[in-house]
Formats: structure tokens, C-alpha cells, sequence
């Protein structure tokens, strides 16, 4: 375990660099100063709870600690939370299966609103940082994490990931997550929304197939609109999903290729931007 | 299939716990899972003895306790027992159901030495 920040061995990289390779310093003394009592050579059985002890009987002991698993997680991701809050950025936390344009989307996104905001990215990929590169291309700043064998970003990676980024005051802050429906529901990044990509490519009933994400999501973006004359895919079934397992999720039909839609996308983007800055004052 | 990494969590939290509570060895661990709670308990039990290897909970058994799944209705101002999250009030049919319980991942209690 790391005994910086108390995160465990894992493969997460932040651009190549191990996540928990910061910096040791070990310039703590190590004193042992307690005294060590041994009277003689007895064994002491009465060292349990009960100060007693029957032959037999063992000196377990029951705890209660009532935490949540994903405590660890939470813990770093409120930390995340008020790191941003203090900053006045908006963090979205995109989620959805391979392949459904997320990045394309999101250059888009970043082009277009290039002279309007400012805008950071952070993007989650097994390996490679090929969707980054596509990024930067755009002259929005980014940062790679390559998750090794996690199926997720958690929130330990992304705050490293804004440590590093240093975003600017007020800006947006995007964080592509991994492509997959089921993890990435779980583990809460201290963002302020997801927001759920399914194109209509993909199968109508992803909303119900896997309903954490779409419950999680506070906005679903059907992309690839574009096609619909191509494909069997019943929009108003998909929408009817998906207000099911979450009635109130928002819905946007776009195009990241044609633009269709996007500018819907845009002035939601502008809109939740703007109620992270009410009461937001500039550090001097 | 996040099972491997809810183990890591509990083994953080089992270390923490060690040192703050003071034992060297877990034996039995107490788990509370939703019924909603998007977790497969086969997978858990697997990943749980792979992270456990080598810890302060080799070998440890666990226990795990299901809570079933609950929700407001909205429509019948009740509270009412559901399966899955999207699930219409089995009542009334509606699907304005806000889910009340079902949904927790909690380590409930340790045996330990």
C-alpha cells in the first residue's frame, strides 16, 4: 500500500508515470522508545477481551465497523469535489460502452467551444494514449490515465490526474472514463454529472440491460442520429428505457458528426458551467 | 466485473482497521449487499480469497448477508419491495419508485484475533 496517500498496488498509470509513484521522502526517525515488559517466560492467555481464558477457546473477537467498500473511493473523490468546488470548474464524467463516439464527440465539443470556455480533459484507456493525442490535437489541454487491468478510473486516479493537469479557474473539466456501462457506475469521481453516451447503433434496451449507468447518468446523449435512417433502432423505445430506470435523466439527440443536435449539448454544457459559478470568487 | 477492486477496498479498509483496532489476523469478514447493488456474489467470493492471499485475511471466511431491494412509490405514498432498480411498483404499476434500499456495499462486522 502506498503510505502517502494509502492507495494500493495497482497498474494505474497517469501518462506512463505508475500512479503511486510519487515521491517517498523517508526522513521520518523511527524510535522505539515503549518498553518492552516481559515478565520472565509466562504466557499470557488472558489477553483477550474477556481477560480470561478457557482451554479451548480461542481469543477472536468480534468488531463492527459498518463502512462502505467503496469508502476509500468516496473519501477521494469528496476531496476531488471540493478541489474543484474551490476552483469553480464544472467536471463531467463521460461514460459509455466502446465504440459509441465519446472522443469524437468530445473533439468536437472542445473545437467548437474553443473560443467560448475553457476546457480540460482527462481520458481513461486500458492502455495507449491514443484518444489524448487526439485531444491535444485540438489545443485543449489533457492528461492520459491508462488503467492497466481496471476496468474504471476511481476517484484516487483522477484527483492525481487534476494534480497534474493544474486546470485554470472556471474552466470545464472532461473526464472520458473507460468504455463501459458497469463499472465506471460505481465508482463516483467527485464529478458534478455523468453523462451517458449511447448511440443508436448500439441496441435500443442498453438502458435496461444495464440500468446502474443510465440510473447514475444525469444526462443521455443519443449520438449517431445521423444513421437512424440506416438502422432498426426505436428512439422513442430507447428514450421510454430509459426514463424508467431514471425518470428524471435529460435526453439529447446529436450528431457529433454532422453537428446535429450539438448545439443543445453546448448550451446544457454553458448552462450547468454557470451554476457552478454562482457565488464562485477568484482566490487572489 | 469491478469485484477484484470492491476486494482491494476491503482489504484497505481491513489494514486500516488492524492498526486503528489493534489485531494481526481477520477471520471472518461480514459483508452487506443490496439486492441493487450492482455486484456479482459469485465474482466477489472468487476475487475476495485471490486479494486476500498474503494478508492479514488469508484464508478468512466470508459472510455474506443480502438485503433485498425497497423503494418509495410515489403514486401510493408506500414503501415497497422491488428485484431490480427499473422494477414498476408491484402494486400500482407505476415506475415513479424512488429506491430506498437495496442498494448498499457495506463491511458489517470482522472476527478477529
Amino acid at each position: 500500500m502506498c503510505t502517502v496517500c494509502g492507495c494500493s498496488e495497482g497498474e494505474s498509470r497517469v501518462e506512463g508515470v505508475a500512479v503511486h509513484d510519487h515521491k517517498h521522502e523517508h526522513d521520518h526517525k523511527h524510535e522505539h522508545s515503549h518498553a518492552h515488559e516481559h515478565n520472565g517466560d509466562d504466557h499470557h492467555y488472558g489477553h483477550g477481551p474477556a481477560h480470561a481464558h478457557a482451554p479451548g477457546m480461542s481469543q477472536s473477537r468480534m468488531v463492527q465497523i459498518e463502512q462502505d467498500i467503496l469508502g476509500k473511493n468516496n473519501e477521494y473523490a469528496q476531496n476531488n469535489k471540493s478541489m474543484l468546488a474551490a476552483k469553480g470548474i464544472l467536471s463531467l464524467n463521460l461514460v459509455s460502452s466502446p465504440g459509441s463516439g465519446k472522443t469524437t464527440l468530445l473533439t468536437r465539443t472542445l473545437t467548437d467551444l474553443k473560443d467560448d470556455l475553457p476546457m480540460v480533459v482527462i481520458e481513461g484507456d486500458q492502455e495507449t494514449s491514443n484518444d489524448a493525442d487526439k485531444i491535444r490535437a485540438t489545443g485543449a489541454k489533457a492528461i492520459q490515465i491508462n488503467t492497466g487491468k481496471g476496468c474504471h478510473l476511481d476517484a484516487h486516479q483522477v484527483g492525481h490526474a487534476i494534480e497534474h493537469l493544474d486546470p485554470d479557474d472556471t474552466s470545464v473539466l472532461f473526464i472520458e472514463n473507460v468504455g463501459n456501462l458497469v463499472c465506471p457506475a460505481a465508482f463516483d469521481l467527485g464529478e458534478a454529472h455523468k453523462v451517458a453516451i449511447l448511440s443508436v447503433t448500439e441496441g435500443e434496451d442498453k438502458p435496461i440491460k444495464y440500468p446502474d449507468m443510465f440510473y447514475a447518468a444525469d444526462l443521455l446523449l443519443l449520438n449517431k442520429i445521423d444513421l437512424l435512417p440506416y438502422l432498426d433502432f426505436d428512439i422513442q423505445k430507447c428514450i421510454a428505457y430509459a426514463k424508467k430506470v431514471n425518470p428524471s435523466i435529460q435526453i439529447l439527440k446529436v450528431s457529433a458528426t454532422t453537428g446535429e443536435g450539438m448545439d443543445d449539448w453546448y448550451q446544457w454544457i454553458k448552462l450547468s458551467r454557470q451554476s457552478k459559478l454562482i457565488g464562485f470568487k477568484k482566490q487572489a | 466485473m469491478h469485484e477484484m477492486s470492491l476486494c482491494e477496498g476491503i482489504l484497505q479498509v481491513l489494514e486500516t482497521e488492524a492498526s486503528t483496532q489493534k489485531f494481526k489476523k481477520v477471520k471472518t469478514v461480514w459483508l452487506e449487499i443490496g439486492e441493487l447493488s450492482s455486484v456479482e456474489i459469485e465474482a466477489l467470493k472468487f476475487s475476495f480469497d485471490v486479494v486476500m492471499k498474503n494478508s492479514i485475511a488469508k484464508d478468512a471466511k466470508l459472510e455474506i448477508i443480502r438485503v433485498a431491494g425497497s423503494a418509495w412509490c410515489m403514486q401510493c405514498s408506500e414503501p415497497v419491495k422491488i428485484k431490480k432498480r427499473f422494477d414498476e411498483c408491484p402494486q400500482c404499476g407505476s415506475s415513479q419508485l424512488q429506491v430506498t434500499g437495496g442498494t448498499e456495499m457495506k463491511i458489517k462486522e470482522l472476527e478477529v484475533e
